[in-house]
């Protein structure tokens, strides 16, 4: 068997971390309050939840970040002095890729369930569990395995604010396998 | 204090069967690299059309996650209103969606309910698609006031279970 077509390579140990907490990413910044109206304005967003202080203040108390913008407080500047390499979102993710020898990689579904609103001033902080690992599977990208992980949010207060669940596709395309 | 000037449905306003009114939006290179930026996504590809092509093996760059996520938050809550608290949603996605697409968000009601600790939820089915081609399929669990002194906002702790 060519090793293009070895799937084993590292499955042992990548199934060694199921169920375990694997990394634990604290935002790098607070919440802040323009990032908010950068992503209304994304997508056209004119929710006067987040446009109109008095909606605001009488529906949350104050202004509330957009509940989808959750996995935008854990994830980490580009680049900052003294840091060499770029720390990665999901890093789990990429690990399965590099120990699986899975050069690309997908997410391919995605589940957030949401606790409690996020708050500009909040740190978010969360904590990522592998929980699945499939057997080799074949699609239009190209072979290797589906994974599903758990990212588990908290604030400064140490209050659930969600957790998302994200599924993977590391696979080896057809053009580079 | 003044009552805000906003309209919020209502559960006793919904029906199974309602659909919800479409959302259209023409893809372009700028809304998928500021829809990456906006969510602090800076993979190439989202921005880098050689990388997408060359390394993902995809027409162009790409819509990611967190934009898609945030285009179905908009469309829940155009139609809903700003009372409408997103509980949980999922999706999964078929396939990439691209600048120069003209994606379409269509949805419809499966299902309310309301649960013990009083809160009223409403259960959507929501697709979106490209020249009618279903590219992800979204289910959302979205908590809707009972009636309009409600506020799904003011849930918290053990009230909360979405």
């Amino acid at each position: 068997m060519s090793l293009e077509e070895d799937f084993t390579i590292g499955l042992h140990e990548a199934q060694s971390w199921l169920d375990k907490n694997r990394h634990e990413v604290v935002g790098e910044f607070d919440v802040e309050r323009g990032y908010l109206w950068t992503a209304c304005a994304a997508v056209q967003n004119g929710n006067p939840l987040y446009w109109d202080e008095q909606v605001a203040a009488q529906l949350t108390g104050g202004p509330t970040a957009p509940l989808t913008l959750l996995s935008a407080w854990f994830r980490p500047h580009y680049w900052m002095p003294g840091r060499d390499t770029i720390p990665l979102p999901w890093q789990t993710h990429f690990d399965l890729k590099e120990i699986l020898s899975l050069p690309e990689a997908v997410a391919t579904d995605s589940e957030v369930v949401f606790g409690a609103p996020v708050r500009p001033g909040d740190r978010i902080r969360c904590t990522e569990t592998l929980r699945s690992l499939s057997e080799v599977k074949t699609t239009k990208l190209g072979k290797g395995r589906f994974w599903v992980i758990d990212a588990v949010c908290r604030n400064q207060h140490d209050v659930w604010v969600g957790t998302e669940t994200m599924t993977g596709f590391g696979y080896r395309s057809y053009r580079t396998a | 204090m003044l009552a805000a000037n906003y309209t919020s449905l209502t559960i006793d306003q919904i029906r199974v069967g309602d659909e919800l009114p479409p959302l259209l939006h023409e893809v372009t290179t700028t809304s998928i690299v500021l829809g990456a930026l906006a969510s602090r996504d800076w993979r190439p590809m989202h921005h880098d059309r050689d990388f997408a092509q060359q390394r993902n093996g995809t027409r162009d760059i790409f819509m990611n996650t967190p934009n898609q996520a945030a285009w179905l938050e908009r469309f829940i809550t155009d139609w809903a209103g700003p009372k409408a608290r997103i509980g949980r949603y999922k999706f999964r996605m078929g396939d990439s969606i691209c600048p120069g697409d003209t994606m379409v968000l269509s949805g419809r009601v499966d299902g309310t309910e309301t649960d013990a600790q009083g809160c009223c939820w409403v259960n959507l089915s929501i697709l979106l698609s490209v020249d009618a081609e279903v590219k992800t399929r979204f289910t959302a669990r979205v908590a809707l006031p009972a009636h309009v002194d409600d506020n799904p906002w003011a849930r918290q702790g053990d009230g909360w279970q979405p």
